[in-house]
């Protein structure tokens, strides 16, 4: 058991490393300008350079405060309208095409209409990453609720519940896992709007602007490192969230 | 009043006077009288009465798409009528305590609870503290013969596990009629063989009214005391016959001789009612 879960993660390290090394193989051989393709071990330098006396650090953590605001808000709106919006089938077929045209509009499309209204402080760039999430949690919310096992609802029915009972102990928990979709699939997506923000609307910190800064001064191994941990903080964030929806909704995919 | 009572007085008409006040006899637990239903105007039943004793099992059997379930969930109250009177000793089935097990298990359970707190959620249901919860449980579980962890999510339960719990689950609050939609035709044969018998122990020693369901004829001849047999829409009683075959029955009872006459007839007037369409 012991030995059969270490050789899954050795297994699991496998690509990575393979990466790293094709990478450094590449480096050396000379095969790509140095120039364009930084060692391996000189972006990690820099990482940890940045991390210790650049600020990185900081802006690793505004981005993550501003990808969570924009979720937080996304989830505050987004799971009591979807729930209003699944219980009832003309409503939903009703919005439908609006939910699925802007959800499929770019958000970054919408950057100049909300740096109109909300100018062009923090809350535009919260509030355009939020209006991206707020759907997708909507949409997955909606259609939780839309395709609850009608078997439960009619058990709980047939066993005397109210229709504020059905609602509160079957309706919640049969939306629970197409919810955590949902919540899962906006905080990545508040993350990439996000980052995408910080780079193209004015922004004095956050991973965003310092890659647009790493470009401008063509401080390459900073450009790959700041791209690496974007990608680890958006690899962290989703397996958070995994781990949350595995022990809050641990009958989802079993029921 | 919730709204499964209201919904179920809806379904039953506001009392159609019938002036003779023994129109039924004694015994008789559920009377159907005028019963009429039909799906997008092709007549399922038109005009269909039965008597249901009291504390027995009788199971319906019929050909597919007769509307068994139909009528079962009619009576149940899980499906508006379109006219007659269902009455359970003269009660709605608003005022009826009654039980119903799914066929499909899976769907009728909640996963999110464990198995022992999906027992306890009718009882929660209609406000009983917890102690007196825990002891009629107890009782319950007493006259299973259970192998198996209550503590275990549904998911983690076999399927003839799993519908033991929602049996548990409706037997609970101590019906005074029990449903049962084809409960086992999900499970295979060796576990149906034993879920059977667990029923029949389980209701024999409670003496509930129990209408059964069963696509199975064997099961329905095994489990019942009476077996209604419908004909093809529009339903009507091709057969009503009493199960003479002693209790409690066991799987030697499917070789008995009375029992295989009586499974015999039954699938004479079966095919009869086949091909009567």
């Amino acid at each position: 058991m012991q030995s059969a879960r270490l050789s899954r993660y050795a297994w699991m390290a496998v690509g990575p490393l393979a990466l790293f090394l094709v990478w450094y193989a590449v480096h050396l051989a000379g095969l790509v300008t140095p120039k364009l393709l930084p060692s391996p071990v000189r972006t990690l330098q820099s990482v940890w350079t940045h991390t210790t006396t650049g600020g990185m650090g900081a802006d690793f953590l505004r981005t993550l405060w501003r990808t969570l605001q924009a979720f937080v808000i996304a989830a505050a709106f987004g799971v009591p309208i979807g729930i209003i919006i699944g219980a009832s089938e003309k409503l939903y077929r009703s919005i439908e095409f609006l939910i699925d045209f802007f959800r499929s509009t770019p958000a970054t499309a919408m950057f100049p209409l909300f740096m109109i209204i909300f100018g062009l402080g923090d809350f535009s760039k919260i509030a355009v990453a939020a209006f991206a999430a707020w759907l997708v949690v909507l949409f997955n919310v909606a259609y939780g609720v839309m395709n609850a096992r009608q078997t439960r609802i009619l058990a709980a029915k047939v066993m005397g519940a109210s229709r504020a009972r059905i609602f509160k102990d079957v309706m919640f928990y049969e939306c629970l896992p197409q919810t955590f979709v949902g919540l899962r699939t906006a905080v990545s997506l508040a993350l990439v709007v996000i980052v995408v923000a910080e780079m193209f609307i004015g922004s004095d910190d956050g991973l965003g602007k310092r890659i647009i800064d790493s470009q401008i001064t063509f401080d390459l191994p900073q450009l790959y490192g700041t791209i690496l941990v974007s990608g680890i903080l958006g690899y962290g964030l989703n397996l958070i969230f995994l781990g949350l929806e595995k022990w809050l909704v641990h009958w989802s995919g079993r029921a | 009043m919730t709204m499964a009572q209201r919904q179920r007085q809806e379904a039953a008409p506001a009392g159609a006077s019938f002036p003779d006040l023994r129109w039924f006899p004694p015994g008789t637990h559920i009377t159907v009288r005028g019963l009429k239903k039909s799906f997008d105007g092709n007549p399922v039943y038109v005009g269909f009465d039965i008597d249901l004793p009291k504390g027995k099992i009788v199971s319906i059997f019929g050909p597919n798409g007769c509307g068994k379930s139909t009528f079962i969930n009619m009576v149940a109250g899980l499906l508006p009528i379109d006219a007659g009177q269902i009455l359970f000793e003269g009660k709605t089935i608003a005022d009826t305590r009654i039980g119903y097990v799914f066929q499909n298990y899976r769907e009728a359970l909640f996963p999110w609870l464990r198995a022992i707190d999906n027992v306890h959620y009718p009882l929660r249901l209609m406000g009983i503290p917890k102690a007196e919860r825990d002891r009629r449980i107890a009782e319950l579980v007493a006259g299973f013969d259970l192998k198996f962890d209550l503590n275990r999510y549904p998911y983690q339960l076999s399927g003839g596990q799993q519908q033991t719990v929602s049996i548990m689950r409706s037997l609970v609050i101590e019906p005074e009629v029990l449903f049962l939609d084809e409960p086992f035709s999900a499970l295979d044969y060796e576990m149906t063989l034993i879920m059977r018998d667990q029923l029949q122990k389980v209701l024999v020693a409670r003496g509930v009214t129990t209408v059964l369901v069963s696509h199975d004829l064997e099961e329905a001849v095994y489990l019942a005391d009476k077996v209604l047999m419908l004909t093809r829409r529009p339903s009507r009683i091709a057969d009503y016959m009493d199960v003479d075959l002693p209790r409690p029955r066991d799987p030697s009872t499917l070789t008995d001789a009375r029992f295989i006459e009586l499974k015999a007839r039954t699938l004479e007037v079966f095919q009869n009612a086949v091909r009567a369409s």
